[in-house]
Parts: structure tokens; sequence; C-alpha cells
């Protein structure tokens, strides 16, 4: 019967290391949100830390367990063995002190690389021609704002590019608007969180262009779940093209149906939560939609940014994202097209 | 066996005496003040409880099976997680440890009854009363506003989210209000426990000679005097603000979100090592005797346990590394943490010198021990990785620490408890819980818990946050969220054989006579189950194995230690 | 195998529960102070808008020193119940009541002061932090007052005798907790608090 205690103690190790070697494997390949794939200086410090943890903490692992198992197995009674009790042994203390001291010392060693670390990603210097964006998490989205160039977007973070030998990182203030929330993107940084009344500071130094994902990572509310992260890295000259783009004021209206829309936009209440530059529409509470066609997607990520959904978003959020903090709007169905037809020239 | 020499003093029957109707056992039950009676009732309400959690879990885990699943809306999902883990800490895990100490304490400690038997019947009530009160918010929660139901703001209970403005209606009051009154429960059990091993030691048992179990049920009461506590205290001043218009954590006014963290965490942290020590109690009397070696290293145990509770109430802000503290304070925290894993770690080391050259015997409650001592291991193992603070800047609020604390409470604490039912179970009925059914629950269990909590560290290390109701398709999460899930039904299969065992074992079980298990404690010298009043003698007390030194005249304890 | 006569035995003394349980119920309620001493103290300084502790604050030194001093006062009242002096006993007993009660209507005036000067425990963080501070303590006083009110019926019925001594004296442990807390709360609230 022990064989078979050796024998589950046998597969739980196979399970530990399959686990490891699984996620080195999946971080190359298929999760666009590993840990295991860094791609900014934040990301990769911890990453080789973390490589030299999983190393020590697997020895540790391996000794332990060959003991446990031996003990499990060698020391079981038999039948047909006598019944006189074994030796009765009490302790021993130079076990007992060569099992304290070297426990002691690998924690020295783990606390002295910790630390290392943490001083290393926390306390770093930001060198000239930073960008610094300010991050303002909301129930249930994200506001950037870059005050350097003196505009603001939502859910969607673009940044330029780093190159290592002549870093531009991005600086990310991270304040919040309601409750906590925390800003998580793996491949770029670990997470920081945002809290009312307590600003907080963060900073990514992607190394490859490309869209990165993560999501809030602090409970926040109802829809916590669907508060998602994206974070275009481009080359300097598109990340500039952005921004020219981004401090531009919204165009005329190019149709008759979109100039309805903005109408009805600019009459009802959707201009007490949200902006558009150029436009009566000065509301703070929601995101800002002067350049809305230029995210990927709405509702922070909740889903494809195309004509359907904005109609469908319009019609009755919470349908998409369920106690989503914007009500239904109540439209009629002409002046949902309308509506939709105006944030389609948002660009 | 020895048990001719031991005396056997009488016995009660926990049935229906003849010519007693079921009204008049029931009034002896409720006006109790037996810690007996009381211990086994602390049990049985966090059975109730343990299986009420897991129903709330397996919510979980169906909505969680597959991505953008519609199984609960997130309303739901949310209340189901707060439930959940407010339940299993506050009315599965301190339940279940307060009952078995309760039970045990005197009878290893060769007295009567705990030192305030009034105080122990309170908190066994008041507790019951919190459980209650927490349960009423499905129905009662929804208040004049309409917004309500059982509490959603995840156990821990994060400001603002609890404030007026973002919690409205009652939901929020129900947790609150349900902790507090079940806390008061919780100190008034430890003060009680602190004073009966201070006092009621019968003579002989210097606290040098005491069972390692009673040591550790002193360390615990203890430490949940300085560990539920900060959250009475917060708990009050939430209510402050939300009843009378404070400001302690409304940060529009000026008021701290961290600090309720570090309230919080303060009692959290602890909280954790207050439901391990018990569990440490349980292995130390279950390894030895089954190993039929005394247990390694007795006083460094004992120092290890004490130096657990002090260095753990240094540590809590290991749950805070992400919410911008400076590098400093970071690092310090990353020191306590990783020190508070060196006496943990002796204690490991302790138990696996108990097993060597022994003659183990494989009956049900060593299995599960054997089961603990890897897990333990293991969960430890991500505990390091975790208080290393660069580490859970990734790791943390994701599902690796999800399936890091699991490991520790289900793969450590319910596995050494599922150990200490086989073990006292007899002494508590008269009869032995069946080994077959033992075995299949073992194995049923194993399985279950290793598909779900080993395969679930895998999202967490792929970016997958926790306290999220449903999750984006692409992201690599789905495979893994379905075997955790899948795992969760083979757990739910093998708890359903251990219930069907207690019932089933109290009515069929073999008879266990006072001493089955060839034990070495005092509890194991009265009747199965123990008269009302305990002892009618004492036998001598000259070394920490009472017994041993009855059975083994020619080669007792008190020679060696 | 019996217990071994009485005659051979060592004595095994083993302390009185109810000190040690009165020593585990004070730990504990220090452990509930000391958390709302912190917030008080993180909070000084940090209120948005006034009234501010200079503002409105008086020093309640009368009611301190007959709170403080009851505490000596029951001390006599303890040794006056070992010896036997049952009158003696009364007479202190009741003046220790007096003055814990003096001390709980002095805090009365004095919030009566303050909400009358616009601070309420909904002001400001002062306020909340004030009120729950101080009132915390205030009822950790009123309970204590309630429980000699108990003692003092019984000793009327005359059934309070020597033999009580020691449940005496661990009711005098509360109430000596209570004073020593009012200590650290005067330092932190008149002292620490209005040098900010």
């Amino acid at each position: 019967m022990t064989t078979r205690a050796g024998a589950n103690i046998r597969l739980c190790r196979c399970f530990i290391l399959a686990i490891l070697g699984l996620a080195r494997a999946s971080g190359q390949t298929s999760s666009p949100t590993s840990i295991f794939a860094p791609a900014s200086t934040p990301a990769k410090s911890i990453y080789g830390f973390s490589l030299f943890v999983l190393a020590v903490t697997a020895v540790i692992f391996a000794v332990v367990c060959g003991m446990l198992i031996y003990a499990a197995v060698k020391f079981r009674s038999r039948s047909g063995e006598d019944q006189k009790e074994p030796l009765q042994i009490y302790g021993s203390d130079q076990l007992e002190l060569a099992w304290t001291v070297i426990p002691v010392l690998i924690v020295i060693v783990l606390f002295m690389t910790s630390a290392r670390i943490i001083h290393a990603v926390q306390d770093a210097r930001m060198p000239a021609g930073t960008i610094e964006v300010t991050v303002i998490g909301h129930q249930f989205w994200w506001e950037y704002q870059y005050p350097q160039y003196g505009f603001v977007t939502a859910n969607e973070l673009h940044v330029p590019v780093s190159d290592p030998s002549h870093p531009t990182p991005t600086f990310l203030r991270l304040l919040s608007a309601d409750t906590d929330h925390s800003f998580w993107i793996p491949r770029l940084a670990g997470k920081t969180d945002l809290i009312p009344n307590h600003p907080n500071n963060t900073w990514i130094d992607p190394h490859e262009t490309g869209t990165y994902l993560g999501q809030c990572a602090q409970y926040c509310g109802t829809q916590h779940a669907k508060m998602l992260l994206r974070a275009v890295v481009e080359s300097r000259a598109d990340f500039d093209r952005w921004v020219s783009d981004q401090r531009q004021k919204a165009n005329e209206a190019p149709d008759a149906q979109a100039e309805e829309g903005r109408r009805v936009f600019n009459s009802t209440a959707c201009i007490n939560c949200h902006k558009v530059s150029g436009s009566v529409a000065n509301g703070l509470f929601g995101p800002d939609l002067t350049h809305l066609m230029g995210r990927e997607t709405i509702g922070s990520g909740a889903a494809q940014n195309n004509a359907a959904n904005l109609r469908a978003w319009i019609q009755n959020p919470a349908a998409i994202k369920p106690g989503v903090l914007m009500p239904s709007m109540k439209l009629t169905d002409k002046e949902l097209d309308a509506v939709t037809a105006y944030m389609l020239t948002l660009r | 066996m020895a048990s001719e020499s031991v005396p056997i003093s009488g016995s009660i029957h926990l049935e229906r005496e003849s010519g007693r109707t079921w009204l008049e056992t029931l009034h002896e039950w409720v006006i109790t003040v037996d810690h007996k009676k009381l211990g086994l009732m602390y049990i049985g309400l966090a059975l109730l409880f343990l299986v009420i959690g897991g129903i709330e879990a397996m919510v979980m885990r169906l909505q969680l099976a597959v991505p953008h699943a519609q199984f609960v809306s997130p309303e739901v999902f949310n209340r189901m997680f707060t439930m959940h883990g407010t339940t299993m800490i506050f009315f599965v895990a301190m339940p279940v440890m307060f009952g078995f100490g309760v039970y045990l304490v005197p009878l290893m400690i060769g007295t009567r009854d705990m030192a305030f038997p009034r105080l122990n019947a309170w908190g066994f009530w008041i507790t019951a009363f919190g459980g209650l009160l927490l349960y009423f918010s499905f129905i009662g929660g929804d208040g004049l506003y309409g917004a309500g139901g059982a509490p959603d703001v995840g156990w821990w209970a994060y400001a603002p989210l609890t404030s007026p403005a973002f919690s409205k209606g009652h939901s929020t009051d129900y947790w609150t209000i349900a902790l507090l009154v079940a806390g008061f429960g919780s100190v008034a059990t430890a003060v009680n426990l602190v004073a009966t091993v201070l006092s009621m030691r019968c003579p002989g048992m210097t606290l040098g000679k005491m069972p390692l179990l009673v040591w550790m049920y002193l360390v615990m009461g203890g430490m949940v005097l300085f560990t539920i506590t900060p959250l009475t205290a917060a708990q009050m001043m939430l209510m402050v603000d939300r009843y009378l218009g404070g400001h302690f954590f409304d940060t529009q006014a000026g008021g701290s979100a961290v600090m309720w963290m570090h309230f919080f965490w303060i009692f959290g942290h602890p909280e954790v090592y207050v439901l391990i020590i018990p569990t440490f109690a349980f292995i130390s009397e279950i390894v030895p005797v089954f190993s039929r070696k005394p247990i390694f290293g007795y006083p460094i145990m004992v120092a290890a346990t004490v130096g657990i509770g002090f260095v753990s109430m240094s540590v809590w802000a290991h749950h805070m590394y992400t919410v911008g503290m400076a590098s400093y304070s970071n690092a310090f925290f990353v020191l306590t943490t990783l020190s508070v894993g060196i006496p943990t770690g002796i204690k490991i080391f302790n138990w696996l010198g108990t097993m060597w050259g022994g003659k183990i015997r494989y009956s049900t409650p060593m299995m599960f021990a054997v089961g603990f001592l890897f897990q333990f291991l293991i969960a430890g193992l991500t505990g390091i990785m975790l208080g290393a603070a660069p580490f859970d800047w990734q790791l943390g609020g994701s599902y690796f620490v999800v399936a890091h604390f699991h490991y520790v409470i289900v793969g450590g604490i319910l596995f050494s408890l599922f150990g200490a039912f086989y073990y006292w179970y007899p002494k508590m009925t008269g009869r032995l819980l069946d080994e077959t059914l033992g075995k299949w629950h073992f194995w049923l269990f194993l399985i279950g818990f290793h598909l779900t909590f080993d395969f679930m560290h895998i999202p967490g290390l792929l970016g997958m946050p926790r306290r999220i109701y449903t999750y984006e398709p692409g992201r690599g999460w789905e495979v893994w969220n379905l075997i955790v899930s899948i795992g969760a039904i083979v757990q739910t299969i093998g708890t359903l054989c251990f219930v069907f065992n207690l019932i089933w074992s109290y009515f069929r079980g073999k008879k266990a006579g006072n001493d089955p298990w060839d034990a070495w404690t005092l509890e194991w010298s009265v009747a199965s189950p123990p008269p009302v009043y305990n002892f009618a003698t004492l036998p001598d007390v000259k070394s920490r194995r009472p017994l041993w030194d009855i059975k083994h005249p020619e080669d007792p304890d008190w020679k060696y230690e | 195998m019996s217990a071994m006569p009485a005659a051979l035995t060592p004595e095994w003394t083993l302390p009185s529960r109810g000190r040690i349980g009165m020593y585990c119920l004070i730990a504990a309620e220090a452990a509930i102070f000391t958390i709302f001493v912190v917030a008080y103290l993180f909070y000084i300084g940090k209120s948005v808008n006034g009234p501010m502790p200079r503002d409105v604050l008086e020093v309640p030194v009368f009611y301190t020193v007959c709170l403080l001093s009851s505490s000596i006062v029951i001390h006599f009242a303890e040794r006056a119940l070992e010896r036997g002096q049952l009158g003696s006993f009364k007479i202190l007993w009741f003046l220790t009541f007096a003055l814990g009660a003096i001390f709980l209507v002095g805090t009365g005036f004095e919030w009566r002061h303050l909400i009358e000067h616009g601070l309420t425990i909904s002001t400001n963080l002062f306020g909340t932090t004030y009120y729950s501070l101080v009132g915390l303590h205030a009822l950790h006083v009123s309970v204590g007052l309630i429980g000699f009110l108990i003692v003092i019926a019984f000793s009327l019925a005359a059934k309070v005798t020597e033999a009580h001594s020691p449940q005496i004296s661990v009711f005098a442990l509360y109430w000596h907790f209570v004073d020593a807390v009012w200590v650290v709360v005067f330092t932190v609230v008149y002292i620490v608090g209005l040098r900010a």
C-alpha cells in the first residue's frame, strides 16, 4: 500500500516539474499575457529574478521531497515483522542546528537578491526623453492623460518603443477616481495599484513593437473582469503621428446623418459624461470620445470597435458589460443610427 | 494494546438514553456547557458551512470552466467569491479549530472542563449567530435602495469599495456585523483556551510535559487575542463611516484606503497562522503515534511555534507589495516573510525526523498526514516565491496566489483536519471510521485536489487575475480552467465519501475501545466517548507520554527527557 | 493506579484562571485601542477642513485627575476588603465609582462644548478619530461603572466578604486598564495632537 504512497508522491513531483516546463513553454508560444515572455526592463528584471527563485525552491523541493519519500517508504511497518517498538529517539541538537542554519543562509541570499531588484525597479531614474502619462482608474475603464502633449484619451495606451541603448521609457503616474484598481500588463511590468488619494507610479520601456494585453488586477466592483488593458507600442514616428492626431479637435461631421447624430448627442445627457474636443460635450465622468475610432475596442476591451457593437452599446451598455456605469440612453432607432454615424466620424 | 492496565471510569452514550424524548436531548445540547458537546457543536457548525462554502466554490468553477460563460451573472459571481472566502475562514476554519481545541485540551491536560465553561458556550452560540447573520444577507440584504443581497466586496472588503458611495444597500453591513459578532466569540474562546492551559493542568503536567497539541493551542489562543482584534477595530471604524458619517476610510475627505489594508492584513496574515498552528498540532500528535516514535525535538517544536507566533505578526504587508510602499518598506517585509519560513521549515524537518527510523502504520490518519507533509512543503515554497516582492509584483493578485493559499488551506489544513477526524472520531463517538471508505475518500480527494490546485498555478503565471467572473479567450487560460473545474467535481465526490463515512460509522462502525491507536496522551486513557466528568482518576504524569510510561514500565520516557 | 496521596505530592499551584482570563481580555482590548490610537496619530494634521484640535479642544485636567486617582482609591478598597474591613471597603468602592462617574460626566460636558463649536464625528478626520477613540474609552468606563454598581448592590445586601477579594482584584485589574488607556489617550489627543 505504501508503495502507492510513494508513487503518489512521485506523481506530485512530476506535476510540479510539468507545470514549470509547460509554463516556460507556454510563455514562449501562445499566451499574450505570460510573465515568462517579458518585453520591457521591469518585466525582464523580474523574469531573471524569478528563474533564480524557482531554481532555489526547486532544489529545496527535490531534497526535502526526496527525504520524505525515502522515509515514508523505507520506514513503513511490514506485515510479519515483530511488534516491538522502534528505537525511541527524542531529538538531535546537531541536526536541529544544521537545519536551522541552512534555511537562514537561504533566506539571506533570497532577501539580498530581492532587495536589489526592488531597488532597481522602484528607484530607477527616468532619463530625459521619458514619456509621461497619467493613468486614472475608473469603474470600469482607463483614462490616459498625456500632460506633455496636452490631450486626454481612454482605454488604449500608446507608447513609443524604447531602444535599450537610448532608452525612451514611459513613466506612468497612477491615480484613481473611485475605488482601488491595479495596472497589470504582464509582459511589460509587474502590477502596481491605483488607489484614490494615494498616487503611485510605475514605468515601462518596451523593446518590441506590438499590442500588449493586460487587465485590472484589483477587484473594483461588478465589471472588474472586463476592465481590460491594451498598450500599443509603436515606432517613434508612428507614435508622434498618433500624438498629433490625438491633439486635433474633432472633425466636422461629413454628412447629414452624422450631423443629426451630433445634434442628438449634444442635446441629451451624453455630454454630462463624455467629452468631444471642439464641441460642447465636456463631461469628465466617462471616457473622452474625441478619437474613439482610433481604438480597437470599446468598453475598455468588452467588444470590438465596429458599427454594430457601437450601436448595441449605445442602445444598452449593460447587454455587453452588465454592471457598467453608463446607463441605457433609451434612444429611438433613428436616433441610435444617427448617433452611431456620428461616433464613426470621431477618428 | 495496554488498555487493561488503564482505568476506564464508566461511559456515557451520545444516543438517546431510554426514556428521554428527543426534545429533552435537544434541550440538553442547547443549554450545555460541557466542553465535549460544545466541541462537537463547533465541529458540526463548521461541517455545515463547509458544505455551503463548497457549493459556492462549485458555482464559481462552473462559471469559469469556459471563457465568457453565462452560468451566473457578474453580480452573483462576485457574491459567491466574497461569501466563499468569508464562510471558509470565519465559519469553517475558525470554528473547526476551536471545536477540536475545546474538545481535546481539557482531556489532554487531565482536567474536567475548560476554565470558563459558560464562556465556552457563549463563544459557540455567538459564532453560530454570526454565521446565521451573514447568510441572512441573501434574503435580507436588499436595503431600502433595492441594491443588496449578500456581500460582494471580497472577503477583505477593501475601502473605498465598502464606503456608502460604492456599496449601497446593506450587504456590506451584514459582512461587517456578522464578523464583528463572531469575532467576539473567537476572542472569548481564545481567552478560555489560554486560561485553561495555564490554570487547569493536572498535577505533574508542567508546561514542558504538555502534549504539543496543548502548546500549540496555547500559542494559537494567545495569537487570536492580538489577531482578531485589529479586524474588530477596523470593522468598528467601517461602521462609523457607513452609519455615522465618519471618514476613517473616506478618501474624498482625506481618509486612507491603504490604512484599511494595513489594519486588515495585520489581522489577515496572523489569522492564517492561527489556522495553521492547530493543523501543526494535529500532525504533531498523529505522526508520532503512527511512526511509533516520540516527536523529534519537542523543545524546538515548542520554540518554533512560539517563534512563528511572534514573527508572523511582522509580515503582513507582503499582501501589499503592489500598493506603492517605499522600496525599503517592501524589502523589510520580504525579510520578515522569508524569515517566518525558517521555524516553519524546521517543523517539517522535525516531522520527517519523527518518521525516520520508525515503523510507520498507514492507517487513514497517517495517509492524510503524509499528504499534508508533501503539500505543505509545496505550499510553503510557493509562499517563498510570493514573499519575494518582485516576483509578487507579477504573481500577486493572480490565480497563482489563489492556488498558493488553497494549497495551504486545502492541501495543508484540510488534509490535516481529515486526519484529525479519522484519528479522534473514535474517541468522540466510540466507533472507528471505516478504513475502506477512508481510503476511497483519501485517494479521490487527493486526485481532485491536485487536478484543481496544481494546475491552478498556471493561469496565474499566464496573467490571469483573481476575482473575475469571466475571462477572455486567446490568453491561454482556457484548458487550465477546465481542468481546475473538473478537479473540483472529483473533490466533491471525495468529500461526499467522507460525509457518508461520518454518518454510516456512527451507527455501524467498529467499536473503538478507549485506545484504538495504541497512543500515549491522556485522552486515550478514558472511555470512548469519555464520561461527562472525563477522569475518575488520573494516571501519573511524569513525562510527555504518560500512557507510554504505563505501557512500558521498563523503559519510561521520564528517564530520557 | 490512583493519584498519589496528598501528603506525598509536592505542592501543585497554577495561576488563578480569573486573573489569566482578565489579562487575556486586557491584551485583546489593548490591541483594539492600539488600532484606534494608530488611526488617530496617522490622521493628525490631515483633515481637509476645520475645526482643528487647537480651535476647540480644552485639556480636561480635573476630570483626568479624578479618573487616575480612582486607581489609587480602588487599590485601598482592595486592601480594605482583604483585611475584612467591610465598612471601609464599601466607602472606598463607592468613592472609586463616584470618581469614574465624574469623569464620564466630564466627557459629556466636553462633547457638548465640542458639538456647539461645530465638531461632530462626521465633520472631518479629527472629529471622526477623536469621538471614536474617546468614545470607545468612555464605553469601557461605562461598563466598569456598571460593574461597580453590581458590586455595590451585592455589598449592600451584605453578600461581599473578604473571601471575595480575589474576584474583586480581578475586577480592579480591568479598572486599572481603563485608567492606563486614558493615560495613552490623553497623551495622544491632548499633548501630541495639540502640538502638531
